[in-house]
């Protein structure tokens, strides 16, 4: 009988397995300042042109070779990896890839170490998203804001605000079949995120104030919410927006359903492709995102480079962040790849700016750029923020009382 | 288990020992750390210089709050529910492909085949193809001419999940009552036949109670599968969706976001909840689900 049961429990075991954490192994204590072999830990996207940086890298430095892993595709996936490596103090990355708002995560849990690099070259609002307490953690080297995309067809100058580019959709609209105004990414991930603390920025407000504090119930935040509220209630953001991820809406937008977009640089060679896989080539282009009272202020994305603090060879591992930031490799990335980086001579290089026509814009863009909140536990901050904010885009609170209790939620996650 | 020579049960412990080693080590191990964790917290404080203060505390019961918390509440509800109506579905839907697949008949192989294929397919894959079926300009909304947003929050989200989940594990409840269907031997049949019995009293009378427990072995595997369900709902909807945000999900969302000691505590909620739903589904049930057990224990006793 007794045994019996106890098969029985034993086989739901197995659910348990998922969440069961062990303790951090006690070895390989803090790493090393040595010089050597090293390993980097890189995301799987432009996989090929960063191998050709770390191929120019082991060509010049044959005994200090740097060997190239790579994560998975999902940020998530990314962050768990390396937290799980982080944690049981694995030297088996020495050049980490981390997301600009992890940051603040992995610096204050000293998983990785201070940097003592030149960062006059880039473009300064991507350094800020390398700092944590005003000290150098991650070296910018993938950057990116929103731009908005709009149908040069249709559209004769770009809207510099929220009212320009309603009055437009009021005008073009009628006469288009299918079309609707403006959509972004409103899905609840961190998408959504991005899309409403750039509405805040562009109502010129902040998420967080400059001392660290929540600033949800004022008035730009507010107006910025209202703003996504009325456009979907309006039907200027078509509804189906809350379920668009950035390669729904622009399939969306591809395909002719939007007047409006707002996307990554990543979208611009997709959409001027002829090959038919775009309804909307030669007849797109971007613009810096529009605002409440003026130009709007995009949210800051990007990857930067970090040396983990458990690496045994520390000193390759920064001269190897220097060299794949440096001007001359950055450069030769951008001729290959369409990936925005962050150093900023790039932005000036006429034969850069033929081969993608939008790097003014985009220039703009970064520079009037707001970091998303610098949070300790940004993995909570960002999942308070998706939860008001997914209330607000579906109808399902009103503004004042999202807001609200978004600023409660915010303010002891953001205790230092 | 009784009266039998002292050596033979020392033999038969050594040689169930590598078993109960491989179990200690992949199944008590993980299940007492996670125990241990769920009193613990760690990682939750900042030091003056702005870095994180290392090492556990012990927590009490504090992690355990969450458990009588809204979100917790909600996601144990919804996993409840999900059980509830797609294993109803799937044991009514799998006895009727059992029944088609048992006949014989030309192309039988290639129906068997085509039942099958679903469970065949990773859970995740399904997830991805149903999700393309149900987006916005989906094939759902195509066929039905409707414009359901089946896969944002809300009421459709759990209806979409539901139905991704029958079609994928109808077949496998099929597949075990294929299996209990075969083993009726077909001179019962053909007696009631004799006997004047029509179909349908021969399908309540014989086929249901006769296959009855290969039913039952398939229904506590759903149960169980059902019960901490999290690809589905996560691949098709999305994470943190309250409409259907399982308990898995919960426990998932919350050790990606390094609360391990929340986590550990609701996966152990979660574990005494399958445990106390086994428990009773063995104890209402277990007569014919461990009949087989309980007659062969029978003969040793009246052999011994």
């Amino acid at each position: 009988m007794r045994t019996r049961q106890i098969t029985a429990l034993l086989a739901l075991g197995a659910s348990l397995v998922a969440c069961g954490s062990s303790d951090p192994e006690p070895a390989a204590q803090g790493g090393g300042d040595g010089r050597g072999p090293i390993t980097f830990v890189g995301g799987k996207f432009e996989a090929e042109s960063v191998q050709k940086i770390v191929d120019a890298w082991n060509a010049a430095h044959p005994d200090e070779k740097a060997t190239v892993v790579l994560l998975p595709e999902a940020a998530d996936e990314q962050r768990r990896k390396l937290i799980q490596s982080a944690q049981t103090k694995s030297d088996t990355g020495d050049v980490i890839l981390i997301d600009a708002v992890w940051t603040s995560e992995f610096a204050a849990n000293r998983w990785i170490d201070e940097l003592k690099l030149d960062t006059s070259a880039f473009l300064p609002p991507t350094v800020e998203t390398g700092r944590y307490r005003d000290k150098l953690y991650a070296m910018p080297m993938f950057t990116g804001t929103g731009l908005l995309y709009y149908r040069t067809d249709l559209v004769k100058e770009p809207p510099k605000t929220w009212a320009e580019m309603r009055r437009i959709c009021d005008e073009v609209l009628p006469k288009q079949k299918g079309m609707a105004c403006y959509g972004g990414q409103f899905d609840k991930y961190e998408g959504l995120t991005v899309n409403f603390s750039e509405a805040v920025a562009s109502a010129g407000g902040d998420l967080v104030d400059a001392s660290g504090q929540p600033q949800v119930t004022g008035e730009a935040a507010k107006k910025a919410a209202q703003f996504l509220a009325d456009g979907f209630k309006s039907g200027m953001m078509p509804k189906e927006a809350i379920t668009y991820k950035e390669e729904e809406g622009r399939v969306a937008f591809q395909d002719g359903k939007l007047l409006f977009y707002r996307n990554w640089a990543y979208g611009y060679e997709a959409a001027q492709k002829t090959d038919g896989s775009s309804k909307v080539a030669g007849k797109t282009d971007v613009a810096p995102i529009p605002g409440l009272d003026g130009p709007g202020a995009g949210t800051l994305g990007g990857n930067n480079l970090a040396v983990s603090a458990f690496s045994k060879n520390k000193r390759t591992a920064a001269d190897f962040v220097a060299f794949m930031t440096s001007t001359a490799q950055m450069r030769a990335f951008a001729l290959t790849s369409s990936m925005p980086v962050a150093t900023a001579a790039v932005y000036d290089d006429p034969e850069l700016i033929k081969k993608y026509p939008y790097l003014p814009a985009l220039k703009e863009g970064i520079l009037a750029a707001e970091p998303r909140p610098k949070a300790v536990r940004y993995g909570d901050v960002t999942a308070a923020i998706q939860e008001s904010a997914y209330a607000v885009v579906t109808g399902a609170k009103p503004v004042d009382q999202a807001m609200t209790e978004l600023q409660a939620a915010l303010g002891p996650l953001l205790q230092p | 288990m009784t009266g039998r020579p002292r050596g033979q049960s020392w033999l038969a412990a050594a040689m169930l020992s590598p078993t109960m080693i491989v179990l200690a080590l992949v199944v008590f191990y993980p299940l007492v750390a996670a125990m241990r964790e769920s009193f613990y917290t760690s990682g939750q404080t900042l030091d003056a210089d702005g870095f994180v203060v290392e090492g556990e505390r012990f927590a009490g019961l504090a992690n355990y709050a969450g458990v009588a918390g809204e979100r917790f509440l909600n996601a144990a509800l919804n996993t409840t529910l999900f059980t509830v109506v797609t294993v109803g579905v799937e044991v009514v839907l799998g006895v009727a492909m059992a029944l088609v697949m048992q006949r014989a008949f030309r192309g039988r192989a290639i129906l068997r085949a085509g039942i099958l294929i679903p469970w065949a397919v990773p859970t995740a894959v399904s997830g991805l193809m149903w999700k393309w079926i149900f987006q916005a300009d989906g094939v759902a909304n195509a066929l039905l001419g409707t414009e359901i947003l089946w896969t944002a929050d809300g009421p459709w989200a759990k209806l979409a999940v539901v139905v991704a989940d029958v079609w994928k594990t109808a077949p496998f409840v099929g597949l075990l009552v294929l299996a209990g269907l075969q083993i009726i031997p077909s001179e019962v049949y053909e007696a009631a036949k004799v006997d004047g019995a029509s179909a349908r009293q021969r399908f309540r009378r014989i086929t249901l109670p006769l296959v009855k427990p290969a039913l039952l072995v398939a229904v506590l595997f759903r149960l169980m599968d059902a019960l901490r369900v999290f690809d589905l709902p996560y691949v098709l909807v999305g994470p943190r969706k309250h409409s259907v945000e399982t308990l898995s999900g919960l426990i998932w969302d919350e050790a990606t976001r390094v609360h391990y000691g929340p986590a550990s505590a609701y996966g152990t909620a979660l574990f005494a909840y399958i445990a106390v739903i086994a428990f009773v589904f063995v104890k209402l049930l277990g007569a014919d689900l461990l009949s087989d057990v309980r007659a062969r224990r029978k003969e040793a006793r009246d052999v011994g």
